[in-house]
């Protein structure tokens, strides 16, 4: 059991809090940083698609899980970030400069949809991110000239400074480091006052706003913050697919980016790697169960309902998601043999309106 | 120039007149109190204060400058700060991330050098976490410092909701029925903090109570109110022997 | 023109009908539970492919189809409620919400599993189908017709049902403080369970009302999303609301289809939704969400 004694502020305020988080941190990124040595083709393309939806999921983990609004139109900022990168590099921008426009530009798409956020709340909140990536949807199939419409827009390998990323191992390590830059921009988001602002939002507004926070700037940078994220994830999820088209940015996929965040943990910035880890093997995994069907035939709803089914028993048996089964792992193994069956049991509440007449 | 003044304050939710007319006013450095019966509109006043919602008639000075028309997070950081009766606190935070996030109002620092966490952040959060701390030995609230609001009992989470306002570091503090629901050596505990935040903060308070030994304790002046109107102000002894105020609470003799 | 016109309202208000159906279903679970039922489309595709099976297969009268499609359709939501909804009482809503979509998911991968269903598309035999009745120099499709008739006593009966009987008493009360309605012994968690019921059942007859314009087809619930504008367009707590707001956005798309280009009739539900939401946050009826403090 590790028991940790601060002396200082500055040992609160650090970004690894004792020795052995630098450890376990320090075994990770060797391991991911030394990939292309011991993984396969395919799960090295898993592994781009990994770090893809992890960026995303940090963006929507951070407005849902961490500022507490809804979003169930996110492929919409992903759409926006994948078309500007296409469009861009079809132009001739170099990478370095495309990428920051598609999370700025996905950045304002996050604030134009925020902005009507601050007066709607709820499930009226979430129909307005749901019809905004319907109308964005449809935006792009119809504005032919500039998206080419249903027939998409294909893309080439990265040039980065004049190197062409067009290897598995390169575009890796371009995933991996934004991954890991995008992470560390949440973190010290939440470490400081800004995060704080934030978490005040999703669990009191009324009190935030009582103690100087403005509701409004808030609400609207984390939308736009969470959109530029996402941007950043849809130009590399450009790049990966190779070719983009209107229907890849459907209802169905912000529905997915937002399981990715349930999955794994609301409210854990974990949650969203071990979301999107989750989300990417599921299929796998289904596939080789296929195998062991009597049939040995596909069904074609198979998919379907085991997505759903796992997304109905995780919420009802394990509502903190993979990363908070993992807490729970963890702490048994260091409080053994203490740890106590309720340690994190919710407390029951009951529903009470909050509507007024 | 006047510390904190209402004139004529009133507001209507349909046909119910919630506050009718009320005018006082709070001298810097004292403790100001607003006793009535349930229903008397008192928590009202405190709402209409914080801009929650906008009152239909009078003014509100507070410093000579008029509140009307701004947004709550304004009157925060006019140093304005509150307690809500039934408490509003961060659940899913724990005790020290409450009271920094009520240091908001002092932030100094942009989203950008907070996205890179540049030195300027960093010293910055020592220095809050510093003015926290110092929150945090008055209350004596170190022992729970770092756990979760959700998992803390009742008292102690109107301790944290004191602290909270206390960090914003006010010139005046509203507090809504501190010591609702606490025991008497709480409210004791309640009593001698109200003194130490007047006399060795210097904070002004304004308070909403019930708890007459509490009020006649620490209140310099007390103003009585009634169906949303003002029906008796002076020092407690005075309050508590007004005919009116015997009436609002007890009846009138047959 | 008037002609025109006259018919696309038809048209629109018919449409709109079916939309006013499942946004009712979705207002009936929101008012009980503040739980948004994002799988109320599925169940009203899983409805109208009973009532497929009822007819079909097993060659039952039109109207007992409907009356057993309606019935299974009850106890399909009251076991939803019972085995998924019931464990998660008390969660915050965004969860809940998630669970409704996983239970849509579900729905639509059994439906494509089952052997007689699959993903194929299919007509359920309705006997005024190709009826048209003419009036003045109007032609008004039948079908239509019946659906606005049909859903008018619907709503009649449901009216009735929440004004006048204990049962929709309770359900207010359950909507409205679930600690107190307990106390006051109201049997929280039966009363849920029958809102659910009732909810499924309306979703069943929308389903089979909608199959003979659009036929039965396991991606059919996607036309249930279009009710959420619909009842966001109402006020989402409101009963009249989600009526009126299945109306308008009917109307409006049967319009948007004739006079605008192409596309627009499938986003005008979406753009109609925010223009409303502009203006009234909480919809036309709706009810403003605010925390006393």
């Amino acid at each position: 059991m590790r028991f940790l004694f601060k002396t200082g502020y500055e040992q609160d305020v650090r970004l690894f809090q004792h020795s052995g988080q630098v450890v376990s941190y320090g075994l990770l990124a060797l391991l991911l940083f030394s990939a292309p040595w011991w993984a396969g083709d395919y799960v090295m393309s898993q592994l781009h698609f990994i770090c893809i939806y992890a960026i995303v999921g940090f963006g929507l983990m951070m407005l849902v899980g961490f500022t507490g609004q809804i979003s169930l139109g996110h492929a919409a900022f992903l759409a926006v970030g994948a078309y500007t990168e296409a469009l861009m590099q079809a132009a001739g921008v170099p990478f370095v400069i495309s990428i920051a426009c598609s999370a700025l530009f996905a950045g304002i798409a996050g604030i134009i949809v925020g902005l009507p956020a601050l007066r709607l709340k709820g499930i009226y909140l979430a129909i307005s991110t749901l019809a905004f990536n319907v109308i964005v949807e449809e935006i792009i199939t119809r504005w032919e000239s500039l998206t080419g419409g249903n027939s998409g827009k294909h893309l080439k390998p990265v040039e980065l400074f004049g190197i062409k990323l067009d290897t598995d191992a390169d575009f890796y390590y371009l995933c991996l480091a934004l991954t890991v830059l995008c992470g560390l921009a949440c973190v010290n988001l939440l470490r400081s006052p800004t995060g704080r602002a934030f978490v005040a939002i999703r669990d009191s507004e009324i009190s935030a706003s009582c103690l100087g926070v403005h509701l409004a700037r808030y609400k609207t940078m984390s939308f736009a913050f969470s959109a530029a994220l996402t941007g950043v994830g849809g130009a590399l999820y450009a790049h990966k697919l190779a070719f983009i088209s209107p229907e890849q940015f459907s209802l169905l996929v912000s529905i997915e980016l937002v399981t990715i965040v349930i999955l794994g943990g609301i409210g854990f910035l974990h949650g969203a790697v071990l979301g999107s880890v989750f989300l990417i093997v599921l299929p796998q995994l289904i596939a080789i169960a296929k195998d062991f069907l009597p049939s040995g035939q596909v069904p074609t709803g198979l998919q379907a309902v085991v997505f759903g089914l796992i997304l109905i028993l995780f919420i009802i048996f394990e509502p903190l998601g993979l990363y908070g089964r993992w807490l729970k792992v963890r702490t048994w193994f260091q409080l053994f043999p203490f740890y106590r069956k309720g340690m994190f049991r919710r407390q029951k509440s009951y529903m009470k309106s909050e509507r007024l007449r | 120039m006047s510390f904190f003044k209402v004139e004529g304050l009133g507001i209507r939710f349909g046909g119910v007149v919630a506050v009718d007319n009320v005018s006082f006013e709070v001298q810097r450095g004292e403790v100001f109190t607003i006793i009535g019966p349930n229903g008397a509109g008192k928590t009202t006043i405190f709402n209409l204060i914080g801009l929650l919602y906008p009152a239909s008639s009078g003014r509100i000075l507070y410093e000579d400058r008029e509140l009307a028309g701004l947004a709550p997070h304004r009157v925060a950081e006019l140093g304005i700060a509150r307690t809500f009766q039934n408490i509003e606190l961060f659940e899913h935070a724990t005790v020290l991330q409450n009271l920094l996030i009520g240091r908001h109002r002092h932030r100094s620092t942009s989203l950008w050098q907070e996205l890179v966490f540049a030195p300027a952040v960093r010293r910055a959060e020592v220095a809050h976490r510093e003015a926290v701390e110092k929150v945090i030995d008055f209350l004596e609230l170190a022992k729970v410092r770092d756990t979760l609001v959700v998992g803390l009992p009742y008292g102690i989470r109107k301790v944290v909701e004191l602290g909270r306002a206390l960090a914003t570091d006010p010139k005046l503090l509203l507090l809504d029925e501190p010591s609702s629901g606490l025991n008497p050596e709480e409210t004791d505990d309640m009593a001698f903090w109200i003194e130490d935040i007047k006399k060795h903060l210097g904070i002004t308070v304004l308070m909403v109570e019930h708890d007459m030994n509490l009020v006649s304790r620490v209140s310099d002046r007390v103003l009585a109110l009634n169906m949303g109107a003002a029906i008796a102000e002076g020092t407690p002894a005075e309050v508590q022997a007004h005919p009116k105020v015997i009436e609002a609470y007890l009846g009138a003799p047959v | 023109m008037l002609s025109q016109i006259l018919q696309l309202l038809v048209a629109g208000v018919a449409q709109g009908c079916v939309y006013a159906l499942v946004a009712l279903g979705f207002v009936l679970i929101y008012k009980a539970t503040e739980t948004v039922n994002f799988a109320q489309g599925d169940v009203m595709m899983l409805g109208a492919f009973f009532a497929l099976t009822a007819s079909v297969t097993m060659g039952w009268p039109y109207w007992a189809t409907i009356l057993f499609a309606v019935l299974v359709m009850a106890v399909v939501g009251m076991l939803t409620e019972r085995l998924v909804l019931r464990p998660v009482l008390g969660h915050p809503s965004f969860t809940v919400v998630m669970i409704t979509i996983g239970v849509g998911y579900v729905m639509r991968g059994v439906v494509t599993m089952v052997p007689g269903w699959g993903t194929d598309t299919y007509q359920i035999p309705t006997p005024y189908v190709d009826q048209v009745w003419k009036l003045g120099g109007v032609i008004l499709p039948v079908q239509q017709l019946m659906v606005i008739v049909l859903t008018a006593a619907l709503c009649g009966v449901l009216y009735l049902f929440f004004r006048f009987t204990r049962i929709g008493i309770a359900m207010q009360a359950t909507s409205q403080n679930q600690l107190a309605a307990y106390y006051m012994g109201i049997p929280v968690r039966r009363v849920n369970m029958l809102i659910w019921g009732i909810s499924a059942g309306v979703a069943a007859f929308a389903g089979i009302l909608l199959a003979p314009a659009t036929f039965v087809h396991s991606n059919m619930g996607f036309i249930g999303l279009k009710a959420f504008p619909a009842a966001v367009v109402g006020g989402f707590g409101s009963v009249p609301g989600s009526i009126v707001g299945g109306l308008i956005i009917g109307v409006v798309e049967a319009l948007a289809g004739f006079y605008l280009p192409e596309g627009f009739k499938d986003v005008a539900a979406y753009v109609v939704v925010l223009i409303v939401l502009l203006v009234w946050p909480s919809g036309i009826f709706g009810e403003t969400i605010r925390k006393k403090v």
